[in-house]
């Protein structure tokens, strides 16, 4: 990863902006309640690890804040848009702000990575000039470090090349949330040290606010301000990775304990 | 559920569960309410199985229904794909344009080959290239061309969107405001029925080819004089509602197939069932139009 473009000044959250926040929360699939009163506010600049179990509601948490999925009850509010209430023009408007990183990366298989690139910039942006593409697409690829991807396929890559590139993919609108689904799973250590060190870079290089669905600790310490754990579909144990080790939770103690 | 009826499929026939439970020792007062009670259950169950299939086969139809309506709107407001859709009905004729010449030129040998005892029999022999060609253009050129394709292009799309479903693909193109539907669905669907009558339209000079070369290893006839004898027996209507019915054809592969692949779930064990559900389905509504359409058709002759 090219280190040298890092800026140095710290970053400073500020907690005068909230950007995300969500009260009391529900969703039901059938009689399954997944998400019970799940309540979290992002601030300006915050990177927030939402910490869980397979299978606790994360991906649904998420799929919710941009509107994927729609809840039964509770208030979501992003960047002052009032999300569940969104018509589509309006619900549109607001994911040009939120980058979302997928769980399986989701990159376009039947497209080279250029053409994955440039997707979203001649449907949203109507930018068709060559030349403005390929900067834009090899500035982009540049910040995760795979320009020499470029005319590859997606099949081609490995997982972590991938994920880069899912990043890559949606940096390139300029996001002011960047939202990511397990960005370490299924990754080696080494190779989820250095998407941790990205998620990082990226917030302090795109002054984003982030919430980083996770159920591996090292993740959420390495790359969040804050964590809040979502356990039994309820969010709880809101704090610094420190402050909720100190808590003596049952079931979080099963997580530090692995 | 599964439990509940075994149990409760035992209590149905008392004499068997007595046998299989032993309870003998019962009295038979309480026997028979249990029987009731149980009775009263089984009904219950099944009737609130009965209730939730009806559900879901409502909330199914109301999906489709949403599905073609969406189509419809997206379809004909802007913004238009004309670039995705010209590369989609590039690539079905191109998929399906070898299979369809191999398949009506067969079609139209064997058909022209099996009708000429018959009319020979009766003396009609001379009758042949306009039975052959009412034949073809009415019914087999449109069908075979619809069930080639229903194959073809239905399992492609099914297979294709449900992959990109399971995969997360289409979330990613709708968070990131591209417009999947319009993209994805709406271009392979208008692609599919401005295709189909284009294919049918070939396959039917394909197998008139084929039935030609027939009917000169009979006869001698030139090739002209089977062209005249073949427009003459067709007439506007008949190209017409070909053409019609072709159209019909594509949009219900394109729609059913979309509609399968854009809704499946449950990963990859999806993906299989999307594109069979769409062949299938497909290959069902293609017989189903068919008939359709002859009956409209009989009721303005
Ligand atoms: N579209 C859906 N339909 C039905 N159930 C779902 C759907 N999406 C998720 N679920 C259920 O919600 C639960 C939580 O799923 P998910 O959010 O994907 O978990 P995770 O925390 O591992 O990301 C799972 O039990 C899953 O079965
Ligand atoms: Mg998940």
């Amino acid at each position: 990863m090219n280190t040298e473009t890092i800026p140095s000044e710290s970053n400073v959250i500020d907690k005068t902006q909230r950007v995300i926040e969500i009260r009391n929360l529900e969703k039901s699939f059938g009689d399954r309640r997944v998400l019970n009163k799940v309540n979290l506010e992002v601030f300006a600049r915050e990177n927030l690890a939402v910490l869980g179990r397979s299978g606790s509601g994360k991906s649904v948490l998420i799929k919710c804040i941009v509107g994927l999925l729609k809840p039964d009850s509770g208030v979501i509010q992003v960047l002052g848009y009032d999300v569940p209430s969104l018509s589509a023009a309006e619900l549109n408007e607001l994911r040009l702000q939120v980058g979302f990183s997928f769980q399986g990366s989701a990159l376009y298989d039947s497209m080279s990575i250029r053409q994955n690139l440039e997707f979203p910039l001649k449907r949203n942006l109507g930018i068709f000039d060559k030349k403005e593409l390929d900067d834009k697409i090899m500035t982009s690829l540049k910040e995760v470090g795979l320009e020499h991807t470029v005319d590859q396929k997606p099949a081609e890559l490995s997982g972590g090349m991938k994920k880069r590139i899912g990043i890559a993919r949606t940096l390139i609108l300029k996001p002011k949330i960047m939202l990511y689904d397990e960005p370490t799973s299924g990754l080696d250590p080494v190779t989820a040290a250095e998407i941790n060190e990205l998620i990082l870079e990226v917030r302090d290089r795109y002054h984003t606010a982030s919430i980083i669905i996770t159920h591996d600790i090292s993740c959420a310490r390495q790359t969040s301000d804050r964590i809040v754990a979502l356990i039994n579909g309820e969010s709880k144990l809101n704090g610094t990775f420190e402050e909720l080790k100190a808590t003596h939770d049952e079931e979080l103690e099963r997580f530090f304990n692995y | 559920m599964a439990v509940v009826w075994t149990r409760t499929n035992g209590e149905i026939f008392p004499q068997l569960s007595n046998i299989i439970f032993d309870r003998s020792h019962q009295k038979p007062h309480t026997r028979s309410t249990t029987h009731n009670m149980l009775l009263a259950r089984v009904l219950l169950t099944s009737l609130k199985s009965f209730c939730m299939k009806l559900t879901k086969a409502l909330t199914n139809v109301a999906t489709i229904y949403r599905f073609v309506v969406r189509f419809f709107k997206e379809a004909i407001f802007p913004p238009y794909e004309w670039r995705e859709l010209l590369n989609q009905c590039f690539t079905i004729g191109n998929k399906s344009l070898f299979l369809i010449t191999f398949t009506c030129f067969l079609a139209g040998i064997v058909f022209t080959k099996q009708s000429q005892p018959s009319l020979a029999s009766f003396g009609a022999e001379s009758w042949l290239p306009s039975l052959v060609s009412q034949g073809v253009i009415r019914s087999l050129g449109p069908l075979i061309t619809g069930l080639i394709c229903a194959g073809k292009l239905g399992s492609n799309m099914g297979a294709e969107l449900g992959s990109m479903q399971v995969t997360e693909q289409i979330d990613a193109m709708e968070v990131s405001g591209t417009r999947p539907f319009s993209y994805l669905v709406v271009t392979r669907v208008l692609a599919a029925t401005l295709m189909l009558p284009l294919l049918v339209m070939y396959a039917d000079g394909v197998a008139l080819l084929g039935s030609f070369i027939m009917v000169n290893s009979f006869n001698d006839s030139s090739l002209v004089l089977f062209f005249n004898e073949v427009t003459a027996s067709i007439n506007y209507i008949d190209v017409t509602s070909s053409i019609v019915k072709a159209a019909l054809f594509g949009f219900a592969i394109g729609i059913i197939s979309c509609y399968a692949g854009y809704h499946s779930e449950n990963g990859t064990t999806g993906v299989g069932k999307a594109a069979n559900t769409a062949v299938v389905a497909s290959m069902i509504f293609i017989f189903i139009i068919d008939l359709i359409v002859l009956q409209s058709l009989n009721l303005i002759r």
